[in-house]
Formats: structure tokens, C-alpha cells, sequence
């Protein structure tokens, strides 16, 4: 296996890259848009709370494989054309700011009511206190099940396989069906997304521990 | 009157769905004053004082502070309803700068360091430098004998040490009027009298004071009004001395104080 892990190791460099970049783009991208959402939900106007609440509904209620499809091959009958690492990312994106707005809305109800007021009293109008008192204890209450979210999206990176990236499952079944050696070229794969979420679980253990003590 | 008059409440009501918790107060308080707000639980006391900086916006009346003035609510009845203007909240926003609020849990910051949560207003509101307001946030945090914990965070210090860094936090932003809401309410007896301290002190220097509290004997040494609120309604409001006295005629508020000091 080892001989093959060395050949293949060309290919697995520039999919570690891709696989990687397509997880740090849509995470980045879909934490920005995943915080919208959340203070659109949070809102005091109804209108901003639907929108939000039918954001979720639609990307959290299908599957991620279904939306990066439409993406890929449904939008260039409206004659939008993505390529497959854009169509990916993008799907990624929409997909995983439905679960981080839940996640930070959490977060944001966490707080304690006193928080707003104790700002409120203070002067502050809505986006200083949000900025300044609610998100910096909101986004911390958060940060467990953000970093779950994110190991889960690097995984969820292999479906952008299917169209055509060539990220790590791709790389995986290609090199599978050139060799005839599936199970040793999975394996390796399923090691290398192993390490993946493995350093970003020690990188989370490290931030919590970190605003554990400034506390 | 020759006196400035720094609160002054014009009718103020205050329903929640379908109780009403404040009926038709009326309510003035002049510079250097001090004055206790007194009642059984549920008597409205908390609600009053929030809304005197609208954290809690009253249902109808005028909410006049440091000569802004607010009204709330509508007596058109073609206007079903009421919503507060841009200009509305701009006073607002105003009247909570002039304004500062001491809070039964104390709601303190819990991220950011002692200092940062008496200077956050200063900064982050007033726009004042951070050198110039950390000197000043060190010169509160002094006089109310929390120097020494300026770098901690709150989640270190006890009730009484987090109440005296919250009025301290108040006195930044240079107040015209403070307000108390039950501020030793949350803390045990032996920590109590370093707030009340802290609360003589300030009334001393002739701040103005609005305080919701059970505490008798500081309402006796420092109150120069007591408002005895009932139901919703100020069923007394007269000088300290003669709320305490013994010739306070009020058969009710006798009845409560009996209770409260034993």
C-alpha cells in the first residue's frame, strides 16, 4: 500500500489543496452569510425573520448532494455556467450557512437579557451592542458546535466529486480504477480525511482553551 | 421652583398583554435629589425605573429626563397603533447617554477586563480616547475601591466587588441621574454595606438618585423622598422623615415597614 500511497502522491497533494480550500472557502463564506442569517432570524421585524427561517428550511431541509446538482448542471439553463469548483463551493456555502446561522443563533439566545439592557442603558443602539456586547459572548457559547460544523464540512467537500472537482474522493476513484486497487486507494483517502478533522479537532481544543481563560 | 428638575413623568402607564402594571404615574425629581421607590413585589417599583431610560417603553405618558422628553403611546384613537419615531429613539439613545443604571444582577461584561467594562460607554458611545478614558476609568474604579482588580475579569470578583465596578461603569458616562434597581438585592448581608457605602458616598457628593430597594436604614439616613408604590400606583409619596415617622398616616405603608424591619 505504501508504494501506492508514494505514486499516487502527486495527485493526493494537489487534491489535499483542493479539498481543503473548497472546505476554508465555503466555511469562511458561509459563516459570513451564517451570521446574517442569525441576526435576520433574531430580528425584531417579522419580514427579516421569514426570510430567514425559509433560508433554513430550504437548505437545511434537502440534500447536499441535490443542491450542488442544480447548481452544477441546473443553473446553466438560466444560463448561469459555474465551473465545478465554483458550482461546489457555492453549494457548500449556501448548504453550511443554514446549520452555522442555527448554530449562532444558539449562541446569541444564550445570552443573558441583562447583557442587551446593561449595553442598552450605556447608550448603545442595536449593531454597537451587537458588536461590542452580544456576538463576542454569543459567538464563544457557539464555538463548539461551529467547529463540529466545519470537520463535517470537510468531509462533505468529497460530493463535489461528482461534479468533476478533483479533490480527494476524486482522486481516490480515479486512481481505484486505473490500479484496480479500490480498497487501498480508499483507505488512504479515508486516512488523509482522518488527519484532516483530527488537527482540526486539536486547533478547536486550542481556541477553548484560549477563551476559556480570558474569561 | 427654582431647583432643576431632572426626572419628571407625565402620566405614565405600563400594561404587559393584559395586566397593568403601572397606572398614571405621575413623578418629579429635581437635581441632588434622592429618592427611594418602596413596595411589595409586583407593585410595578422595576418597571417604573425601567422606564425611565426605556428598556421598558411605556405603554402612554411622557417621560421627561435631563429636559428631553419622550411620549409614549397615543390617546388618538384612530391611531390603533403606536409606533416610537426615528426622532423618538434618537431621545432615547440620548436620554440613556445622560443616564445610568445600576441592575440587580449586576450584568457586568463578563469578556472584558474590569477596566474595559467601566471605559466600554466612553469609548465605544462618547468616542473619547482610550488613554483619557482609562485615566478616568482608573480614577472610578479608585474611589470605589476596586483599583486593584482593574485587569480581572468580573467572573472573579464577588457580588459586592461586580456592584461597585457597575456603578462605577455608570459614573463614566457622567450622569445626571443614576438609578438603582435593587442593587443589593442579590447580595448577602456582609457584602451589602460596601455597595451602600459606595451609594452613600455618591448621594454626598449631591448625585441624583433614583433607587428601588428593601433597605430600610439607607432609606432612612439618605432618602430625601420615599415613593411608596402599590398595585401600580404611588399610594404615598412624601419626605423621608415623614414616611419613617411616626406619624406617617398611611395605614398600608406602616403596614409593609413593619414587616421589613421587625
Amino acid at each position: 500500500m505504501f508504494e501506492l500511497f508514494i505514486r499516487a502522491l502527486p495527485l493526493l497533494k494537489m487534491a489535499i489543496v483542493t479539498t481543503l480550500s473548497l472546505g476554508v472557502v465555503s466555511f469562511v463564506c458561509g459563516a459570513s452569510l451564517g451570521l446574517l442569517i442569525a441576526l435576520a432570524r433574531t430580528s425584531i421585524y417579522r419580514f427579516f425573520r421569514s426570510i430567514a427561517f425559509a433560508y433554513v428550511s430550504v437548505f437545511r431541509g434537502t440534500p447536499l448532494l441535490v443542491q450542488i446538482l442544480l447548481i452544477y448542471f441546473g443553473l446553466p439553463y438560466y444560463g448561469v455556467v459555474l465551473g465545478p469548483f465554483a458550482a461546489a463551493a457555492l453549494a457548500l456555502t449556501l448548504y453550511i450557512a443554514a446549520y452555522l446561522s442555527e448554530d449562532f443563533r444558539a449562541g446569541i439566545k444564550a445570552v443573558d437579557r441583562g447583557q442587551w439592557e446593561a449595553g442598552m442603558s450605556l447608550g448603545m443602539g442595536y449593531w454597537k451592542n451587537q458588536i461590542r456586547i452580544i456576538l463576542p459572548q454569543g459567538l464563544r457559547i457557539s464555538t463548539p458546535s461551529v467547529a463540529s460544523r466545519l470537520i463535517g464540512l470537510m468531509k462533505d467537500t468529497s460530493l463535489a466529486s461528482t461534479v468533476t472537482v478533483v479533490e480527494l474522493t476524486r482522486v481516490a476513484n480515479t486512481l481505484g480504477a486505473a490500479t484496480f486497487r479500490y480498497m487501498d486507494m480508499f483507505l488512504i483517502v479515508g486516512a488523509i480525511y482522518w488527519v484532516i478533522s483530527q488537527v482540526l479537532t486539536i486547533a478547536q481544543t486550542l481556541i477553548e482553551d484560549r477563551l476559556a481563560r480570558r474569561y | 421652583m427654582t431647583t432643576d428638575v431632572v426626572v419628571k413623568v407625565n402620566g405614565l402607564s405600563k400594561t404587559f398583554g393584559d395586566s397593568v402594571v403601572l397606572k398614571n404615574i405621575n413623578l418629579t425629581v429635581s437635581a441632588g435629589e434622592v429618592v427611594v421607590i418602596m413596595g411589595p413585589s409586583g407593585s410595578g417599583k422595576t418597571t417604573l425605573i425601567r422606564s425611565l431610560n426605556f428598556i421598558e417603553i411605556p405603554t402612554l405618558g411622557t417621560v421627561e429626563v435631563c429636559g428631553i422628553s419622550v411620549e409614549c403611546g397615543t390617546t388618538n384613537a384612530s391611531k390603533k397603533t403606536w409606533k416610537l419615531s426615528r426622532e423618538d429613539r434618537r431621545r432615547m439613545s440620548e436620554i440613556r447617554q445622560n443616564t445610568a443604571m445600576v441592575f440587580q444582577s449586576f450584568n457586568l461584561f463578563p469578556h472584558m477586563t474590569v477596566l474595559q467594562n467601566v471605559i466600554e460607554g466612553l469609548v465605544s458611545v462618547k468616542g473619547i480616547a482610550k488613554d483619557a478614558a482609562r485615566q478616568r476609568g482608573q480614577s472610578l474604579l479608585a474611589s470605589v475601591g476596586m483599583i486593584e482588580k482593574a485587569n480581572d475579569y468580573p467572573g472573579r470578583l464577588s457580588g459586592g466587588q461586580k456592584q461597585r465596578v457597575a456603578i462605577a461603569r455608570g459614573l463614566a458616562m457622567d450622569p445626571k441621574v443614576i438609578f438603582f434597581d435593587e442593587p443589593t438585592s442579590a447580595l448577602d448581608p456582609e457584602v451589602r454595606d460596601e455597595v451602600l457605602g459606595v451609594m452613600r458616598d455618591l448621594a454626598r457628593s449631591g448625585m441624583t438618585m433614583l433607587v428601588v430597594t428593601h433597605e430600610v436604614q439607607f432609606a432612612r439616613d439618605v432618602a430625601d423622598r420615599v415613593l411608596f408604590l402599590e398595585g401600580g400606583n404611588v399610594v404615598q409619596d412624601s419626605s423621608s422623615s415623614d414616611f419613617f415617622g411616626d406619624n406617617n398616616q398611611s395605614q398600608r405603608t406602616r403596614q409593609f415597614l413593619g414587616r421589613l424591619t421587625v
